[in-house]
């Protein structure tokens, strides 16, 4: 169950932020998550809900954007489809991912007093 | 001044961040990974399931080259210091990252480990066996030079597939405990190939035996060419 260190990294960044810009509260977080990334977004949810209680993103909403994972290839970088070989047609190069391990903090949303 | 309680107006504000949530932990690997380079050590990142033979493995490559490397190792596990002290008795410097809870190691516990290591001197190479766990190791970075993965013949030929993100991001694949294949008549070595080209972009399987010693050298030949294509030839 990383996803719990990985939420814990995440509240850490967002309280920052938070207290930097004077906010009262954390409204919302987007994330990008991988689908390679090793990341489960249930769990992270369920982490969240666990971890979030007693900061600033008490009634916070983490919203998961799901990033599919795509293959390229190394030498020429035409796109190598999943399920088989990761090896590219055209020129037998290895394939490499171009797409979807991402595991990324996208922005937060900070209630402030003054707009 | 709102109607309700007479506080502020507030109002929301989005801040674009575009950060990789592990920032912090690649920071600590990136400092790891410096300091192994200005001190010549090949760190291996040493990941497998519980059971996998990672210890087993590091035994036998001290049995191997010991008297002509110098190794080095720190041993994750969620309880014990049994992994560390089967490596001190193979004479391998050894100290345990007992990490609780947690299902992996950092690059922060690593650092940490480092400030008192348990070796006097230079080493050559130094083994980081991960909490056994084909899920959470493969997502943190621990400034290493190489992946490995330990994988036995027993845990059946589908394991890449199940595990993609730990195979794709492995550099080598150790393929343990083979002196057990003669048992297992139904496992082929070609299928764990064949399942593993479906999630390592270059598949590179190497098969082997602690107990017999069998493909131990081709894993110390490995190794050489990753020192070497580090440091060049010393």
């Amino acid at each position: 169950m990383h996803e719990y260190s990985i939420v814990q990294a995440l509240i850490r960044r967002a309280e920052e932020t938070a207290r930097a810009h004077a906010a009262r509260r954390v409204e919302g977080l987007r994330v990008r998550i991988g689908t390679l990334a090793g990341v489960e977004p249930v769990l992270l949810l369920a982490a969240f809900e666990v971890c979030r209680e007693g900061t600033l993103l008490g009634d916070a909403e983490l919203s998961i954007e799901s990033v599919e994972a795509q293959w390229a290839c190394r030498c020429c970088g035409c796109g190598i489809a999943a399920g088989g070989a990761l090896r590219c047609e055209a020129c037998g190069g290895p394939g490499q991912l171009v797409a979807g391990s991402e595991i990324e903090l996208d922005s937060i949303a900070l209630e402030v007093d003054d707009v | 001044m709102c109607d309700h309680c007479g506080c502020g107006d507030g109002g929301v504000v989005t801040v674009e961040v575009h950060e990789r949530i592990l920032a912090s932990n690649e920071r600590a690997a990136a400092h790891n990974r410096a300091h192994w380079l200005r001190e010549h050590v090949v760190a291996v990142n040493l990941m497998g399931s519980p059971g996998a033979g990672k210890t087993a493995l590091l035994e036998a490559t001290a049995r191997a080259a010991g008297g002509r490397l110098r190794l080095a190792a720190l041993a994750g596990d969620l309880a014990t210091d049994r992994d560390a002290e089967r490596l001190r008795a193979a004479d391998i410097p050894a100290v345990s990252i007992t990490t609780g809870s947690a299902c992996h190691l950092d690059a922060a516990l690593v650092h940490s480990a480092l400030h008192d290591p348990p070796w006097h001197g230079a080493i050559d190479l130094l083994f980081m066996e991960n909490v056994g766990n084909l899920v959470c190791p493969a997502v943190y970075d621990l400034g290493e030079a190489a992946r490995v993965v330990a994988l036995s013949v027993t845990e059946g030929e589908d394991k890449p597939l199940k595990y993609p993100v730990m195979f794709h991001k492995a550099d080598v694949v150790l393929l343990t405990k083979i002196d057990l294949l003669p048992l297992l008549p139904d496992i082929s070595i070609e299928r764990i190939r064949d399942a593993l080209a479906h999630v390592m972009p270059e598949p590179l399987l190497l098969p082997l035996s602690a107990r017999t010693g069998e493909g131990i050298s081709s894993w110390l030949d490995w190794l050489d060419e990753r020192r070497r294509r580090l440091f060049g030839d010393e």
